[in-house]
């Protein structure tokens, strides 16, 4: 490979492709390519050596703007191609772009399997709640009784939360983000490609056009403080305007609020110190079950643990095989066994 | 063998057929019998024969397993409509054979399984099925599982494990009667087991053969002489295994790491298992968590510049084919094979069959043109591999390899190339980045450049959405639309220009032309044969490449004043070769889940010929 040479890349400028941006005027993606191309110069990766995969839906139309290389492949799909992109070449820094349709509909099996395996890259799952490029239908992260084209009564789907999700598939890194708030996101960028196997993100995101104001109560500073529950390793998970403070405790699993008077020590009052590195998902799972309107809804790092990763067992098994059997010769192999001579 | 030797009579050829429970041993009693011959030096085919379940009702109709091959001291194709031995291990293995046994064949039974309750359960209303049998068989009943017992009678095995030891009594036995080298079996032994199993093992392979020289059910033996053929270094191998090799081959030959995508599926999962054994060859296999994921990380790593491969069956083929149009519009080479099997749907998942052929050419949305090649013998299906690559890297496109369920698990002795002899085709990756659009194509082939990942200055997107010419942007332009349409569909036609013309055995022209594709070789092949050698004005070609067809294919269909296609389908090339060459070929299809039989194409020979050839 031509790893070798690398291109100096001098800031975001250098991560905008020539293409002109398509989404809607005020929709949440334009925010996070923003960031994203603000991060990437920060990163350290020569430009040739970042793919975008991307799936179908109006998130994955994101590759097309990124001056990196770039694949938009099949809806769903992203997760495995991108595995196979990243077991082939683990040198290559790999980001795939999906949306709760694309990601937890049609592609949940990808994503459950590209988590469990956990290949070092980054997901950014843009979370709108809606099927926006097919104009307007409810996804399975959509409100219970929201309406929509395709719900004109309400949703009558159970939805999913992407954070239990990817717990559930053993990720090893989750966090979840907001479009608007440009300091968190690249924060979260940062530690997802800081982080050694699948970094999972999900990014809180508006559709102006077919589920505006989703978000709204975390995307405005001023309700921000009372809806959402900032996620700092080593604090407690405390919340709320001065005056008005709470915590959360968690007992047998359960969360629960426990209102702070001023001078209280929220850990004295029970409430969770958060930790990020708990070896046991249960603490993540309950802090994922926290949701609107009953808690504030938790941003941030929910976990982040090490564990190998697919494509450095891999290799290592290439390596290891060529160590006990030298390279692999081909007439040796055609050769073995039994053969015989017909005479001429 | 105190005893004085018995006669010996020598044979041209001979066909025995093992059937049993699928929990017999069958499968295994057949390999080493093959594998024993293959060392004899005779020509052989073969051809396993058995049922999905693992484990169907013991001694039930639907568990019977078998395993038949065809030897011979001459050049042989098919494994032999019918069979001269049949060596049945239950009334179920005999009822569901009987009927191929050739008149007057040799029928040999376990008779200890023989009793009232296995007969009852193999759906026989007589109390001796045997007993109607003996005027047109020559009956051999040997009580296998209490002879085993007796050789075993000092082991510490219990009975039901030492019951298990009698397939290697009743390969004892064929081994003396058709005097085969038992080295190898031996020696395949001793790694394979150990202590009392092995122990039992020997003594029942070695009670079997003993058996054979003492007893006077069989008064003489048989001798096959070894065949001449060409010269050279051979081996036994299945067509899964060729197939395996030919991928490996392929990436030492292209000098570029392989990246095999696969989810488990009969009749394709062997070349999982074979491949995954390769890492030191730096083979990457990913066992993916379906059909949709292994083709598309094989994409992927096609995209990163390895040379990526996708194997499976019908239903997995079927799921693959939305990624497969993406490897068409991104202009990647991948090469997807699909070792066919009976179908629709579920089907028959260990029958063959040639019905996804339509599939492979028309069953992606849109105008989505793939090349498409098929392999005709176990062993050719090593060539078809390192073929299919050179295509796919040469024309960057993915391309279809077409193997099926008789191929994949049939064997034959395979010449073994000489690695220094095999085509290397040169990959190159584009790395200047002076002037480079990312569909810019060769103005030869009409490849556009791979652009691998980790270039620095070639950064560029692709995807599923239509590109522009040239850029690769995305593009909603009709006239681009149009034009990129027709650049697909002429890059897949041109590869036809390098293709070798289709060669026809017999006559380059004539009253009649037998036209095939696949695992139909052999069959087509020797009916063809033993037609002319009686005097019938008959052909035959088959084809290696399905799109595009060879250059001259049209020529050589207009010099015969009749066309035959046989297919294990319903018509499929028929159609395509009617459609594209408008000629009035009349077809032969057949879709039963078995190969061809010589007499099958024999007879359809005659028909088209009216009798007076």
């Amino acid at each position: 490979m031509s790893a070798a040479a690398t291109t100096t890349t001098a800031g975001r400028k250098d991560f905008v492709s020539d293409q002109d941006v398509r989404w809607c005027p005020g929709c949440g993606d334009y925010s996070i390519l923003a960031n994203v191309q603000k991060v990437m110069p920060e990163l350290g990766v020569a430009r040739e050596n970042v793919v975008f995969v991307s799936g179908i839906g109006c998130s994955s139309r994101f590759p097309y703007y990124m001056n990196t290389y770039g694949f938009h492949t099949i809806h769903g799909r992203a997760p495995a191609f991108a595995t196979g992109i990243k077991a082939a070449r683990p040198e290559l820094s790999v980001w795939v772009v999906t949306g709760d349709g694309d990601g937890l509909s049609i592609g949940g099996n990808h994503l459950l399997h590209v988590i469990r395996r956990n290949l070092d890259l980054q997901i950014l799952l843009f979370n709108n709640r809606i099927y926006g490029l097919t104009k307007g239908q409810y996804s399975p992260t959509s409100r219970e009784g929201s309406k929509s084209k395709s719900s004109p009564q309400g949703v009558i789907d159970h939805p999913i939360d992407p954070i239990s999700f990817a717990l559930g598939a053993g990720a090893t890194f989750v966090a979840r983000t907001i479009d608007v708030d440009a300091n968190h996101i690249q924060e979260m960028l940062h530690r997802a490609h800081a982080h050694k196997g699948t970094a999972f993100i999900e990014i809180l995101q508006n559709c102006p056009v077919y589920n505006d104001a989703e978000w709204e109560e975390v995307e405005n500073r001023k309700t921000r403080v009372e809806a959402a529950l900032p996620l700092e390793d080593g604090a407690p998970l405390v919340w709320g305007p001065k005056g008005a403070r709470r915590g959360i405790r968690i007992h047998d699993g359960v969360p629960s609020v426990v209102t702070l008077a001023d001078g209280d020590d929220p850990v004295a009052k029970g409430v969770a110190m958060h930790r990020e590195g708990h070896e046991s998902p249960a603490y993540a799972f309950a802090l994922a079950s926290l949701a609107r309107p009953k808690f504030p809804l938790p941003i941030g790092v929910f976990r982040a643990v090490e564990k190998t990763t697919y494509e450095s067992l891999l290799d290592h098994q290439v390596t290891s095989a060529l160590a006990e059997r030298g390279k692999g010769d081909l007439r040796k192999l055609l050769f073995a066994g039994d053969t015989w001579t017909v005479e001429a | 063998m105190g005893q004085a030797k018995k006669p010996v009579e020598e044979l041209d050829h001979v066909a025995i057929r093992f059937a049993g429970d699928s929990g017999d041993g069958i499968q295994l009693t057949g390999t080493k019998f093959t594998e024993s011959t293959a060392l004899a030096g005779n020509d052989l085919s073969t051809f396993p024969d058995f049922p999905a379940e693992i484990r169907a009702p013991a001694g039930s109709l639907a568990g019977v397993s078998g395993f038949q091959i065809h030897f011979a001291s001459q050049d042989i194709r098919t494994p032999a409509d019918q069979p001269d031995v049949l060596v049945a291990f239950n009334p179920a293995a005999l009822r569901a054979n009987i009927d191929d046994l050739r008149p007057n064949g040799m029928l040999i039974v376990n008779a200890d399984a023989f009793v009232a309750k296995n007969i009852e359960r193999a759906g026989y209303t007589e109390a001796d099925p045997l007993e109607r049998l003996r005027d047109r068989f020559k009956v051999v009943e040997v009580p296998m599982t209490s002879l085993t017992r007796e050789a075993l009678r000092e082991s510490k095995l219990g009975a039901r494990e030492a019951d298990r030891s009698k397939n290697f009594f009743a390969l004892g036995l064929v081994y003396w009667l058709y005097g085969r080298p038992v080295e190898s079996t031996l020696s395949w032994m001793q790694a394979r087991f150990k202590a009392e199993v092995l122990e039992a093992n020997l003594r029942s392979l070695k009670a079997g053969i003993h058996f054979g020289e003492t007893t006077e059910l069989f008064p003489v033996s048989f001798f096959v002489p070894k065949a001449k053929i060409q010269p050279g270094v051979y081996r036994n191998i299945t067509g899964n295994t060729a197939l395996a090799w030919g991928i490996v081959a392929a990436g030492v030959q292209m000098e570029r790491p392989v990246f095999l995508g696969a989810y488990p599926i009969t009749p394709a999962s062997d070349v999982l298992h074979e491949l995954a054994r390769y890492r030191h060859f730096g083979v990457k296999t990913f066992q993916a968590e379906d059909e949709i994921a292994a083709v598309s990380a094989a994409i992927g790593a096609s995209y990163a510049g390895h040379l990526g491969i996708c194997t499976t069956s019908g239903p997995g083929f079927i799921l693959k084919q939305e990624a497969v149009g993406l490897a068409v519009m991104a202009e990647l080479p991948v090469v997807i094979v699909n070792i066919q099997r009976a179908g629709p749907s579920t089907g028959m998942p260990t029958k063959t069959e040639q019905a996804d052929l339509l599939a492979a050419m028309y069953g992606r949305n849109s105008e989505s043109p793939v090349p498409i090649l098929a392999a005709a013998t176990p062993g050719d299906c090593f060539h078809v591999m390192l073929e299919a690559f050179r295509i796919a890297v040469r024309y960057m496109t993915p391309v279809i390899v077409l193997s099926d369920g008789y191929v994949a698990n049939s064997s034959e002795p395979w010449l073994i190339p000489d690695p220094a002899t095999l085509p290397r085709t040169q990959v190159e990756y584009r790395t200047d980045p002076q002037g480079f659009q990312p569909y810019q194509r060769d103005p030869e082939t009409f490849a556009r450049p791979w652009a691998v990942p980790g270039t620095p200055g070639l950064e560029h997107r692709i995807g599923g959405l239509e590109t522009e010419e040239l850029t690769g942007n995305v593009s909603y332009r009709p006239v681009n639309h149009q034009r990129m349409v027709d650049q697909r569909a002429e890059k897949v036609a041109r590869i036809a220009n390098e293709l070798p013309p289709v060669e026809v055995n017999g006559s380059p022209s004539g009253q009649l032309l037998v036209v095939g594709w696949g695992g139909t070789f052999g069959a087509i092949t020797s009916a063809v044969n033993e037609a002319r050698a009686e005097g019938r004005d008959v052909s035959s070609i088959h084809l290696r490449h399905l799109n595009p067809f060879p250059a001259n294919l049209g020529d050589v269909l207009r010099r015969f004043e009749k066309v035959l296609v046989a297919e294990l389908n319903s018509g499929q090339l028929w159609r395509l070769i009617r459609a594209e060459y408008v000629v009035p070929a009349e077809k032969l299809a057949k879709v039963e889940g078995q190969p061809f039989k010589v007499r099958e194409i024999r007879t359809a020979i005659e028909r088209l010929l009216g009798g007076n050839g």
